[in-house]
């Protein structure tokens, strides 16, 4: 390795400029100073070279040492990502904790993952196996729930001369390749990868089968596909992180990194610590044994900041790579893009948009575009998927923001905010009016075939309500309640309850924060049974007032927060009792 | 052997270049000796070759090119402290200015602070009583908590501050506890009433008051903040503590920021604030919190006055993406004469969840929380849509909600500066004020909770 050393001649914040750098390489990795803080080459003139440095850089000054180590920021993928938390450049920081206690200090130097650990192989290759890189050679049991699968690394393929079993440490050689060459290559269970590069795979599918995060608003209403994209701006309040939580905790998928770019310690200790008391609806096992954290929180220095997003996708993309599920969450990808903007400004580049790079879209979609779902390299066709969810912080929460501006051309579904909806305790706070997902013809057909033949249609009549509510509350705001006919009324009343009894969801409530498919089509079942009802029994006689204020509605309220297991009976009773007070209504009322 | 340059360049505002020096580095500390033989201090922002650019703290009148010295010290702004600095004031550079002794130092620490590592924090989740209804009964303060207020010109976010010091209790619990109260940048008058309300009621033995006041240098605003939130985290970290710290006003802090930025001509981000406000304020804010290790913790409440009452100003946006929630006071409430005139709608408390419930304050305290919000907001709509249409056009349901929403300000917001409810005090108004209601409109609260508080404080209708 070309190791080269240089000295420096600036520093301004994170960025510094040194001489001597002649036998760098862009975006190589060094070494700044006696401290040996970390940092990346990101702009060569001549032999100076421009660092942006991860950590923070009071005490350097010119003259201090830069060791370029000449290898790219790269991650470790190997057993031990998961239930781990690790900073903006992978570095864990329970490790760190035990270093340098409570608080971060500057150049601790550790190793990614555990060196020494030993973990039981099992190999799943004999000795004259013909393997291609992405091939499975064995398989570590990490976790309870997660079975790490060892992949052949890129660009390694020819037959196998020995396999051990075990237990190794991740840098122990288990097998041996003989490459077409005749060369014979070692291999350990840890390989690096370098974070700005997309890991490589067959082919791009494009995306089927729903991912079911258990939230009503977004299954039934604005669906995301395993392997899709999504994005949830809102101004601060409006609950991003609490969706974003939601959706790391319930989403039917085998794992999940969730990365809090430049948010409160305080939401990644929550994570911290109420991730594993959570049970997986699914395996009924510790949500943290399928879960990776990497936390850049808003005290840390702004250049880790913008690796974060990086280190956490190229760990997502290697789980993929196993033919796995992933979601990823980036918490918030706007303190991503102000950490671009504070480079470029340093680096006095001609900025675009409210200061930010003018390369910001690219960046953003180069991102973005690392999801999907895919056949991964291999010769046994594994399908993986990477579904992308990022949450954009707007300044003002105005979505004329530059990022959002910049995320919704890319991403397919968009759950926007809203604080007035926040403000009523609306939660989730999704405005049913504004968000979009583009996926809604792909979900409808898995819906159809796998719940009910008739969900897309009960999708449509639900958002058909709402927006004649919104329609009809205009008219209210102009001319009043009571100039509406009993039919307008009575969408009215529907709308509400929609909004209220299925739209409305407790992320704190022990039952209400996961709906399963079959108790979302039970629940809004029984609110459009109550509408077709009410429109007859109102042709019967029946009064709009009786109807508003049927006994029945509060066991509808009341339904969310059911069981799973008792939800069919507890529907059936409700519909019953919305037959007989209907039809009493309508007796009632025509009588008088 | 420090050495001393006589090598100013230019001075520019805050901004001074000094030229060929050496051993200098990045956020060194410095001291300028002027021919007078005054002393002021700066702070190296940027090396390039064997050039430094710093900061002045103050102001640049009377430096002299030739005649004036620049000496580095070798390390970066500090703070001297002991358990002595309760008690005390001290300026915006960390310095006494009461008169009284010098302090001798236990240690002496750097005031930037470091990162707190997410893995050691402990999340805060013990209920600190004010005494306030608006914040405990519905944007609940925990220990550990950053909450700002946010405010406008004219309001009386220093007397709600000053009531929050002088009640915030933890129930059962005798804690050690001290303030640590930062002025950045606020007049003489507003000062005074802090230091006069802590001396009223004997906390000024606890507090220690960090103050650069309108009329000092304005550049020293930037160290202020990290001066006292240096000598809160060594009350709390090291000795045990629990300390509320007050910092107001944040604007200033950020038009100081705002300052330097411009006059080293960065390109500037929304309404010409850095790019990196965001970056610098969670520097600041992010200080608050508990840790593993320690008995101790940090609560942390900014003032903030919002230019124009505007929300999405800079400051305010993006305070509220770093702390964890915010309490807004509103003009119209003023106006109206609720005190304090909280307005709890876009008021929030992300921590309250942690905090409240059955051994912290009361079970049923989540579903009376949740109903009252659902339905203020509610009957402010209705009261909105009076206003347009008259009450005629209201539903009859409406109509409640309208009286429900007058109510609730008069009897729950409402409470004066001086009235101290217990949690159990502001939970049984909530129930006394959703008894204006139906029992069929109380859906956010669990029907035994209903059955066992609503008969309790009045008769169902």
């Amino acid at each position: 390795m070309n190791q080269s050393k240089g000295s420096i001649v600036k520093v301004a914040g994170p960025l510094i400029v040194a001489e001597g750098m002649r036998d760098a390489n862009m975006f190589d990795v060094v070494h700044v100073g006696e401290q040996k803080l970390i940092g990346e080459i990101i702009e060569m003139r001549g032999d100076k070279a421009s660092i942006q440095v991860y950590e923070e850089t009071s005490g350097i000054g010119k003259g201090n040492e830069v060791i370029s180590t000449g290898a790219p920021l790269s991650a470790e993928l190997a057993p031990g990502l998961l239930t781990t938390i690790f900073d903006g450049i992978q570095r864990p920081l329970e490790k760190i904790k035990s270093i340098s206690g409570s608080n971060i200090a500057r150049g601790v130097s550790v190793t990614s993952l555990d060196h020494e650990k030993l973990w039981e192989f099992h190999p799943t290759v004999s000795v004259g196996d013909k393997v291609t890189a992405g091939d499975s050679i064995g398989w570590v049991q990490e976790t309870s729930i997660i079975k790490h699968k060892i992949l052949v690394p890129f660009g390694i393929s020819g037959e196998i001369l020995s396999v051990s079993e075990g237990e190794f440490t991740i840098v122990d050689d288990i097998a041996e390749i003989k490459a077409e060459d005749d060369s014979i290559k070692k291999i350990q269970m840890l390989q690096k990868w370098p974070v700005r590069r997309q890991r490589p795979f067959k082919t791009k599918l494009s995306p089927e089968t729903p991912m079911i995060t258990g939230q009503r608003v977004i299954d039934t209403l604005f669906p995301i596909m395993k392997g899709g994209t999504a994005a949830i701006p809102g101004p601060f309040g409006s609950g991003k992180t609490v969706v974003q939580h939601q959706l790391a905790k319930w989403s039917d998928v085998d794992i999940v990194v969730y990365i809090g770019c430049g948010e409160r310690g305080n939401e990644m200790t929550d994570v911290l610590h109420e991730f594993p008391e959570l049970k997986d609806p699914r395996s009924g096992e510790s949500l943290m044994f399928r879960t990776v954290l990497i936390a850049n929180t808003s005290d840390m220095p702004v250049a880790a900041r913008e690796a974060s997003i990086y280190t956490g996708i190229t760990i997502a993309e290697y789980f993929r790579d196993m033919g796995y599920s992933v979601a990823i969450m980036a918490d918030s990808t706007s303190r991503w893009a102000e950490a671009l903007r504070e480079m470029s400004g340093r680096l006095e580049e001609m900025p675009g948009e409210e200061g930010y790079p003018a390369y910001l879209t690219s960046r953003l979609a180069q991102f973005y575009e690392r999801a999907g779902k895919v056949i991964c390299l291999g010769s046994d066709d594994k399908i993986g998927s990477l579904t992308a969810i990022g949450a954009v912080s707007p300044a003002g929460g105005d979505i004329s923001d530059p990022v959002v501006q910049a995320t919704l051309r890319i991403v397919k579904v968009f759950w926007g905010l809203d604080s007035s909806l926040a403000y009523r305790r609306h939660f989730p706070s999704i405005n049913w009016l504004t968000s979009y997902s583009l996926y809604i013809d792909n979900a409808d057909a898995w819906n159809n075939k796998n719940i009910s033949p008739v969900w897309s249609e009960y999708r449509r009549k639900f958002m058909h309500l709402l927006q004649q509510e919104a329609e009809l509350e205009e008219i209210v705001k102009l001319v009043g309640y009571d100039s509406l006919s009993a039919p307008d009324v009575l969408v009215l009343e529907v709308a509400r309850s929609i909004r209220e009894d299925f739209l409305q969801q407790d992320a704190f409530d022990d039952v209400d924060n996961y709906a399963s498919g079959k108790k979302q089509f039970g629940i809004a079942n029984i609110i459009l049974e109550f509408f077709e009802k009410s429109k007859q029994a109102l042709a019967e006689g029946a009064n709009i007032k009786t109807i508003s204020n049927l006994p029945a509605r509060e066991l509808i309220a009341r339904a969310k927060y059911i069981q799973e297991a008792e939800i069919d009976s507890y529907l059936a009773d409700v519909s019953a009792a919305l037959d007989e007070q209907l039809s009493a209504a309508a007796k009632e009322d025509s009588a008088k | 052997m420090i050495k001393e340059y006589k090598t100013i360049q230019e001075v520019a505002g805050p901004l001074m270049l000094v030229k060929n020096v050496d051993n200098v580095t990045y956020n060194e500390l410095g001291e300028i000796e002027l021919p007078s033989g005054e002393i002021r201090h700066c702070k190296v922002l940027e090396v390039d070759g064997s050039n430094v650019l710093v900061q002045l703290f103050e102001s640049s009148a009377g430096i002299n090119l030739d005649k004036s010295k620049v000496r580095f010290f070798g390390h970066g702004l500090e703070l001297a402290v002991s358990e002595d600095i309760l008690g005390r004031i001290f300026s915006g550079m960390g310095t006494p200015i009461d008169g009284g002794p010098e302090l001798i130092p236990e240690k002496r620490l750097d005031i930037n602070g470091s990162p707190i590592n997410p893995a050691a924090r402990t999340y805060p989740s013990e209920f600190i009583q004010t005494g306030i209804s608006a914040i405990d009964g519905l944007n609940t303060l925990v220990r550990g908590q950053k909450l700002p207020i946010f405010s406008g010109s004219g309001l009386p976010h220093a007397k709600l501050a000053a009531q929050i010091a002088r009640q915030a209790k933890v129930r059962g619990k005798d804690d050690k506890f001290a303030v640590v109260f930062a002025a950045i940048g606020i007049t003489f008058e507003e000062a005074d009433f802090f230091i006069s309300d802590f001396k009223k009621t004997g906390a000024i033995e606890r507090t220690a008051l960090f103050i650069n006041l309108a009329n000092d240098p304005a550049i020293e605003r930037i160290s202020t903040p990290r001066m006292a939130l240096t000598a809160a985290e060594y009350l709390a970290f090291d000795k045990g503590m629990h300390v509320l710290v007050i910092l107001t006003d944040i604007t200033n802090y950020a038009e100081a920021l705002r300052e330097v930025s411009a006059a080293r001509k960065e390109v500037p981000g929304r309404r010409g604030y850095p790019g990196y406000l965001y970056t610098d304020l969670a520097t600041l804010y992010e200080r608050a919190g508990r840790k593993e290790n320690s008995k101790g913790s940090i609560t942390m409440i900014p003032i903030l006055s919002m230019p124009e009452d505007d929300k999405s100003h800079p400051i305010p946006d993006l305070t509220g993406y770093i702390t964890e929630g915010q309490i807004l006071l509103s003009r119209e409430l003023y106006r109206k004469n609720i005190a304090p005139p909280i307005d709890v709608l876009p008021s929030l408390s992300r921590l309250k969840d942690k905090g409240i419930g059955e051994g912290k304050t009361r079970e049923d305290h989540a579903g009376v929380m949740n109903q009252l919000f659902s339905s203020y907001a509610r009957g402010k709509d209705a009261k909105e849509l009076m206003t347009i249409l008259g009450e005629a056009a209201l539903s009859e349901t409406d109509k409640l909600y309208a009286k429900f929403a007058d109510e609730f300000e008069k009897k729950y917001v409402s409470q004066g500066y001086e009235t101290n409810r217990s949690v159990e005090e502001t939970l049984d108004i909530g129930w006394e004020l959703l008894s204006i209601f139906p029992r069929s409109e109380l859906k956010r609260i669990k029907p035994a909770m209903i059955d066992k508080y609503l008969n309790k404080n009045g008769e169902m209708r």
